[in-house]
């Protein structure tokens, strides 16, 4: 167990090397300008821009502004080019939001996909599986910004469920519990809306599992001794959709946060999305550095999380 | 979506191919899909060519009229106007090319790189293999459409650009299979065969495993365009599509959405497009990979 997990650890270690190299490629390979201004601007005089060239290691050769960039971000110096603000810290601040709006939407996306994976896969090939097949699908392809306008058509007209920010905006509220409350309504919509892909995804993942565990020797077994139906598919296949709940954890994350780039932008909620899509808005190339690595470095402590869990979880998989 | 209909007896003896042409015939959804995603290409092929030759049918998407702005559906303008008295029809026609040229070519560009990529990877194995999975693990981790916004936003956003960063970003997917179907494929007869003959890697890979994998392939070719469509439909909802006045089905909401609750068909029509075009390619896809399942002829 613990060499698995220190096996995973330094796996990991190579891997985020890897995220820090993309993540620095992408901004400083793609052609255009990373100044603020643009690049023809007469009002900006040579020296400023020498200036601006040195400040931010522009003059040297690459592989030297990786790591520059790569120190810089690890003693948390790295810079935003907008405000001079560190960059980790504007991060930081953006954290909780992000983790209760993505967490949110993971929660949703395992519990409604393993509710509609497993009832599809207790009536598979009947009509209950195809038409929560066909559902699921629907659920892949719609387009979250659309899906959050109509609703918020909706909910403005006929509801009371909030759809701007984070928490109500001028009261005061007389304890924790309320306060935290308060948060977790704001949260709601947006992660259900992010969730609805991952809800489906994570249906065709159980279903799929799920069916493959009821042609195992064990099942036929269960069945022989002569329990009924409901019993083998509930207490003896069920349990195995565990694993892929965990799975889907690592599976689903990058589709989250990716996603939560748009849906945040719609109902003005300040995580981390936002601030990289403020951040391309902005050219603000040591902010999208910083952030691609960490919102890389968070799915692949994810991953390496579920691994964990995977190994406790399932005696087989520390045999490998 | 699971195939039910049990195989007929005189259909063993069929060819492999024969037999899935038979179970995609069979499979009523993936039929409608098919059909759906020709229909759809049709009217992206004809309003393409109609825009190009510069026949304004139903009407021209780009003319303004600000007498008849934001009108509700109606006789001459059947999706209603949007803000600039543009026909929302004439523009939901005239995006269809845009969606679906950036679904095909974006996957072309992300199949070509992950079928390398894996086939490299599953056909030389040992460090080869460990360096580019590590690599393609590492790309996983980056949450795809912020790595796409960020990399178009860099670059400028054009229909060459989206389509070049889709494909860029969207290939791991296919390397991993293509990995995993080589690493068998690999240790089979006819590949030892071949490769006792003296053929080279490239001809072995090519010639020989390619054809063998086609199937999958294909499979995650066809579910790969909506992908692409739904992440360029996201780029320019938020202005990072291609730009103005060409008509995209996400840029007719991203302009409708400030009149969101005067002109309900600047928001509805243009994302059932996006929906029923994505849900076709979803659906023919998932009845193709039904079809060329090999294991799901033992259920």
């Amino acid at each position: 167990m613990t060499v698995f997990i220190i096996r995973r650890l330094l796996a990991s270690i190579v891997l985020l090397f890897f995220i820090s190299l993309i993540s620095f490629f992408i901004i400083t390979l793609t052609p255009g300008s990373p100044y603020p201004w643009g690049e023809l601007n007469p009002k900006v005089s040579e020296d400023v821009k020498r200036i601006f060239r040195e400040k931010f290691h522009l003059d040297k050769p690459l592989h030297k502004q990786y790591g520059f960039i790569m120190r810089d971000l690890l003693t948390g110096e790295l810079r935003s080019i907008k405000d001079e603000r560190p960059v980790l810290a504007k991060i930081a601040e953006r954290l909780p939001a992000t983790l209760a709006l993505n967490l949110g939407a993971l929660a949703l996306s395992l519990s409604f996909g393993l509710l509609l994976g497993v009832y599809g896969a207790r009536y598979a090939g009947r009509s209950p599986d195809v038409i929560t097949s066909i559902l699921a699908f629907v659920f892949i392809a719609l387009p979250g910004f659309w899906v959050s306008y109509l609703l918020a058509i909706g909910l403005v007209n006929y509801g009371a469920v909030p759809i701007l920010g984070t928490h109500t905006i001028g009261v005061t509220f007389s304890n924790g519990l309320e306060v935290f409350l308060d948060r977790w309504w704001h949260v709601m919509l947006p992660a259900s809306i992010l969730a609805i892909g991952g809800v489906a995804v994570q249906s065709r993942f159980i279903r799929a599992s799920m069916i493959e565990t009821l042609r195992e020797d064990y099942i036929r077994t269960a069945r022989a001794k002569g329990l009924d139906e409901n019993a083998v598919f509930y207490r003896h296949a069920l349990r195995n959709s565990i694993r892929p709940l965990i799975t889907g954890i690592g599976m689903l994350l990058p589709a989250l946060i990716g996603g939560a780039v748009i849906i945040e932008n719609i109902f003005a909620y300040p995580g981390m999305g936002r601030l990289g899509y403020e951040a391309v808005l902005e050219r603000d190339y040591p902010t999208l550095v910083a952030l691609n690595f960490v919102t890389a470095a968070l799915v692949l402590l994810g991953n390496l999380l579920a691994d964990v869990l995977y190994a406790v979880v399932d005696p087989r998989v520390r045999l490998e | 979506m699971i195939t039910t209909t049990p195989e007929p007896l005189e259909a063993a003896a069929a060819s492999p191919t024969a037999r899935s042409l038979r179970r995609f015939r069979a499979n009523k959804t993936g039929l409608l899909a098919l059909g759906m995603v020709c229909v759809l290409a049709v009217i992206a092929v004809t309003f393409f060519v109609l825009d190009t030759l510069g026949i304004p049918w139903p009407m021209d998407p780009d003319t303004t009229n600000l007498e008849r702005k934001l009108l509700p559906p109606n006789p001459v303008n059947w999706l209603g106007t949007d803000n600039l008295g543009r026909d929302v029809f004439s523009r939901l026609l005239n995006g269809a090319y845009i969606s679906l040229t950036v679904g095909f070519v974006a996957v072309s560009v992300s199949l070509s790189i992950g079928v390398t990529v894996g086939a490299v990877a599953g056909y030389f194995g040992k460090w080869v293999d460990n360096l580019i999975m590590r690599i393609v693990d590492a790309v996983m981790c980056f949450p795809t459409f912020f790595l796409i916004l960020t990399a178009v936003a860099l670059v400028g956003p054009s229909i060459f650009n989206i389509i070049i960063v889709i494909g860029l970003v969207s290939w791991t997917g296919t390397a991993r299979l293509v990995r995993a179907e080589f690493l068998t494929l690999r240790e089979s007869a006819y590949v030892q065969a071949a490769r006792a003959l003296g053929q080279r890697g490239p001809k072995i890979i090519f010639r020989h495993m390619l054809p063998n994998a086609a199937a999958p392939i294909l499979v995650t070719a066809v579910l790969g365009v909506p992908e692409a469509i739904l992440a360029e439909a996201g780029l320019s909802f938020l202005g990072f599509g291609v730009q103005p006045p060409q008509a995209t089905w996400g840029n007719i909401i991203a302009d409708g959405k400030t009149y969101i609750l005067d002109a309900w068909w600047l928001i509805l029509f243009p994302g059932l497009a996006i929906l029923i075009a994505a849900l076709s390619f979803y659906l023919t896809g998932d009845a193709l990979r039904q079809a060329v399942e090999t294991r799901s002829e033992r259920q």
